[in-house]
């Protein structure tokens, strides 16, 4: 008998249909893939599932009987727990604090400390239940969130995109503890888009698209490329890797000796760090979220000017001290990670989202007043050319799909003909047809011959277009290195392996953490 | 059967410009049902308050007379609203334009010029800018919030005032009343027309919602505050300055205000008084908003609330009721306001008809 059972889940929001006579049938020890593009209903029927949403119409059955799950409350009282992507911790508290929140029978806090230790020992989740939040890695993180969920001895655990803030090595070490689960009879549902990670792990997928069940299988059966097609519905070609060798073009960005203090109080100072882009070529900074992408983007983009001007050099000007507008005339343009609200303005209409980071370069303004029609023609290039999808230039951003809105941001910024761009995660929760569009249009950049820095927690959209890598932890920048001469595996260690001791000393200077590797 | 609020996904367009008339309707139908508690027969009552200041020979003159500090101040508030700069200190503003202006013209007394009535404007501007530009300070060196230091600096602009006419300012021939001399011909504002009280500052107040609309719609100055309204680090990434577009908010909209400060006192006062203002800045608060922070929606918002402040003195005089009719009709008229505004992003829905009344549970949230 299944432990879960789905029949004709329907879930309708305002303009969009999120879940449409959604089946779906989870066995005890069984690790279930629910795959799926951004926006094809995966969170919505998890949502479903653990009470934080309730379905239009459809029947939910729990080891065969019919239930209501009216809140997450009573999800966990059935036994389904949850990790979401976007953890609830309270940064200043301790791990034990922190847990201990969740549960709100008294009598459960009893000897919480030691129940902790042993699961976290009994699972591999290594973890301090005295250490403060804000001190640990975003795996780590996890470990917390997860062994919340097993302290309720859950029948079901829900696992949603976990792995997108883990280094390689963690992922394994996440597997291993999923496996162990598993086997000794607690259901997993493994929500991801990352297909290598599903035919390593699961036993069962379902594939979801447009708020429908297109497809099961058993995706050990099933190889990436085909899982891909049931989950996109269409054929996506690689892009074409961009040529090699760079080093007689001129240096476009030269970053030397930057450090920044952050003013936020989790935030991460960025120390020392250096690199060089030339023309022509594509530079990868990757990392966990959270090690000062965010940091290291306000500086280069000038959103968080630098006192030392040497320190970032755009072209031939040193360009620390000067702002975003300036930047943008010595050749610079930005993409930035958040779209809504800082690539672009939701409320505005894509004529004056065009508007917003090219009027100096495309010259749209006169005597102070903006050049209604050529700003007009200018969001219809974009349009045009990016293959942006909506209801044209009147249409508000935020009436876009995430795909959508990121390829006319990206597509504004690359008709500025910039010399040198700086993405931050320029595929992040784009459906792949948008992602290739927008890798091409990056190489077809760099092969302009503008220098393009990428920073990315996609290890395989860095692997897929950039020349070199270098990685981002705890504010520190790795030597970017050539692609083809890293391996997955040192990458993985430049990423997290130094996460929970004391960072100063492990990275004294650069040559001992190629030595680690 | 039960009411549940649904979200559109998308703001109405319809309901933008439709709630300030459902909440015009309503403060209306309010009002009827308050006259008629007062003992008052409502249609009359109504006919009172809203058409008869109209009828006179001196009623539309008198509107404008009303509207123009409104409009003015609103006019300078919508623009900053707009940019989420939330000036409520209006009403001090135009206290210190009055101050600035009014010692020009006490200066020059009898004496006359082609340039003493310029003067005045421009001291008027800067009285109110210097004080607009306390909580500008404020709020970019210490980020402390507009909304607390603008409103207070009202009251102390207030008792600034009350010292002036009770003290030094005071008319030695006013027979001990609080109030300075009378402005002379010189520094009287210009009437428009002939036989009324329609002054220069009317024709003043159109010109600045003119111009208002033109920089919020269609220059770069106006597009920077709108982004710097709706999406602030957005506005950082194209490298607008948000300093420096609090500070021009703030200024704008105390410099507006200083000007319709000096109108009233050079216009229908002629002198500084401690009571120049029955609360022009911050009935313009409740013209902005119903006005949609739109410059020229200011403009008809400011007339509907000009006449409420016409149809109090009329209530008063007719019907024998309190002067703060007027403060209730704008008081409810702003509630309804921001009430009927929840239309512009939810539709309503009456529960039963959903399938099996769930959706009302995603709706609540």
């Amino acid at each position: 008998m299944p432990l879960l059972q789905l029949e004709g889940i329907v879930k309708q929001f305002p303009g969009c249909l999120a879940n449409d006579q959604v089946d779906l049938a989870l066995m005890p020890g069984e690790i279930h893939a629910l795959l799926g593009e951004n926006g094809a209903g995966k969170s919505t029927l998890v949502k479903i599932i653990y009470g934080v949403q309730q379905p239009d119409a459809g029947q939910i059955r729990w080891q065969g009987e019919a239930v209501e799950i009216a809140n997450p409350a009573q999800a966990r009282r059935l036994g389904i727990g949850m990790v979401f992507q976007h953890f609830s911790l309270f940064e200043s508290l301790t791990v034990a604090e922190n847990i201990a929140l969740g549960i709100s029978d008294a009598r459960q806090r009893k000897g919480l400390r030691s129940r902790i230790s042993d699961i976290s020992r009994s699972y591999g989740l290594l973890l301090d239940p005295d250490r403060a939040v804000h001190d640990l890695s975003v795996g780590e993180r996890q470990r917390v969130e997860i062994v919340r969920c097993l302290l309720q001895e859950p029948r079901l655990l829900i696992m949603d995109e976990p792995t997108s803030v883990l280094t390689p090595q963690e992922v394994e070490k996440l597997f291993a503890t999923l496996r162990r689960l598993a086997a000794e009879g607690c259901a997993i549902l493994y929500i991801s888009h990352k297909l290598e990670e599903i035919r390593a792990l699961c036993h069962e997928a379902t594939i979801m698209r447009q708020g429908k069940v297109v497809a099961t299988c058993d995706p050990r059966q099933e190889t990436a490329e085909r899982l891909a097609e049931l989950m996109i519905g269409s054929r996506v070609s690689a892009p074409d890797r961009p040529a090699s060798s760079q080093a007689d073009k001129p240096v476009k960005l030269a970053v030397s000796h930057l450090s920044l203090k952050s003013d936020q109080q989790f935030g991460i100072d960025l120390k020392d760090i250096s690199f060089g882009v030339r023309g022509g070529e594509i530079l990868g900074i990757g990392g966990v979220a959270g090690n000062g992408q965010s940091e290291l983007m306000a500086a280069l983009s000038g959103e968080t000017p630098v006192a030392a001007a040497e320190s970032i050099r755009i072209g031939d000007v040193a360009a620390g001290r000067l702002g975003p507008a300036q930047r943008r005339l010595l050749g610079a343009c930005f993409v930035p990670e958040e779209r809504n609200g800082h690539g672009a303005v939701s409320a505005f209409s894509l004529t004056d989202n065009a508007f917003l980071s090219a009027f100096r370069r495309r010259s749209l303004t006169r005597h102070g007043l903006i050049e209604g029609e050529k700003t007009r023609r200018f969001a219809d290039d974009i349009i045009r050319l990016f293959d942006v999808r909506g209801r044209g230039v009147r249409a508000e951003a935020r009436s876009l799909s995430g795909g959508n809105l990121q390829k006319f941001i990206v597509g504004r910024e690359i008709l500025q003909r910039p010399d040198l761009l700086v993405v931050a995660q320029p595929t992040w929760g784009v459906d792949a047809g948008a992602a290739a569009a927008i890798h091409q249009a990056l190489i077809d950049l760099a092969a302009q011959g503008a220098a393009i820095v990428i920073i990315s927690q996609d290890l395989d959209e860095i692997l897929l277009l950039c020349q070199r890598i270098a990685v981002i932890n705890l504010g520190r920048l790795s030597a970017p290195r050539p692609v083809g001469e890293v391996t997955v595996e040192q990458i993985g260690l430049l990423m997290g392996g130094v996460h929970g001791t004391a960072p100063d000393e492990q990275l004294e200077g650069e040559q001992p953490r190629v030595a680690r590797t | 059967m039960w009411l549940a609020l649904e979200p559109r996904g998308q703001r109405s367009a319809f309901w933008t410009y439709g709630s300030p008339v459902l909440a015009l309707l309503l403060t209306v139908v309010t009002a009827a049902i308050i006259f008629a508690a007062l003992g008052q027969d409502p249609a009359k009552a109504l006919w009172t308050f809203l058409v008869e200041p109209l009828t006179s020979a001196s009623g539309l003159p008198e509107l404008f007379v009303k509207a123009a500090p409104l409009i003015l101040i609103g006019v300078g508030l919508s623009i900053g609203f707009r940019a989420n700069v939330w000036n409520i200190g209006a009403e001090g503003q135009f206290t210190l334009g009055a101050i600035f202006g009014g010692w020009v013209a006490l200066r020059v007394g009898e004496g006359s010029g082609w340039w003493v009535f310029p003067a005045m404007l421009l001291a008027s501007i800067l009285g109110g800018m210097i004080w607009a530009a306390i909580p500008a300070l404020l709020k970019t060196r210490f980020n402390a919030n507009e909304i607390l230091t603008s409103l207070m600096l009202t009251y102390v602009a207030q008792l600034l005032l009350l010292y002036l006419v009770t003290g030094p300012w005071k008319d030695p021939e006013g027979y001990g009343f609080p109030q300075t001399a009378m402005f002379g011909d010189a520094a009287t504002a210009p009437i428009l027309i002939a036989e009324t009280r329609l002054h220069l500052g009317v024709f003043v107040a159109f010109v600045a919602a003119l111009l208002g609309w033109l920089i919020l719609s269609k220059s770069l100055l106006g597009f920077q505050l709108r982004v710097l309204g709706s999406a602030p680090r957005a506005a950082r990434f194209a490298g607008f300055s948000e300093s420096g577009l609090i500070w021009l908010s703030l200024l704008l909209g105390g410099g507006l205000a200083g000007l319709a400060g000096l109108f009233e006192v050079a216009g229908p006062i002629g002198q500084l008084t401690p009571s120049i203002s029955p609360g022009y800045g911050f009935t313009a608060i409740i013209v902005a908003f119903l006005g949609r922070l739109h410059p020229l929606g200011v403009v008809l918002a400011g007339l509907v609330l000009a006449l409420s402040y016409l149809g109090g003195e009329a209530a008063q005089i007719d019907l024998g009721l309190p002067n703060a009719v007027t403060g209730i009709f704008q008081g409810i008229l702003l509630f309804y306001l921001l009430g009927c505004d929840v239309l512009i992003l939810y539709r309503l829905r009456f529960g039963g008809k959903q399938l099996g009344g769930k959706s009302l549970r995603g709706a609540s949230r």
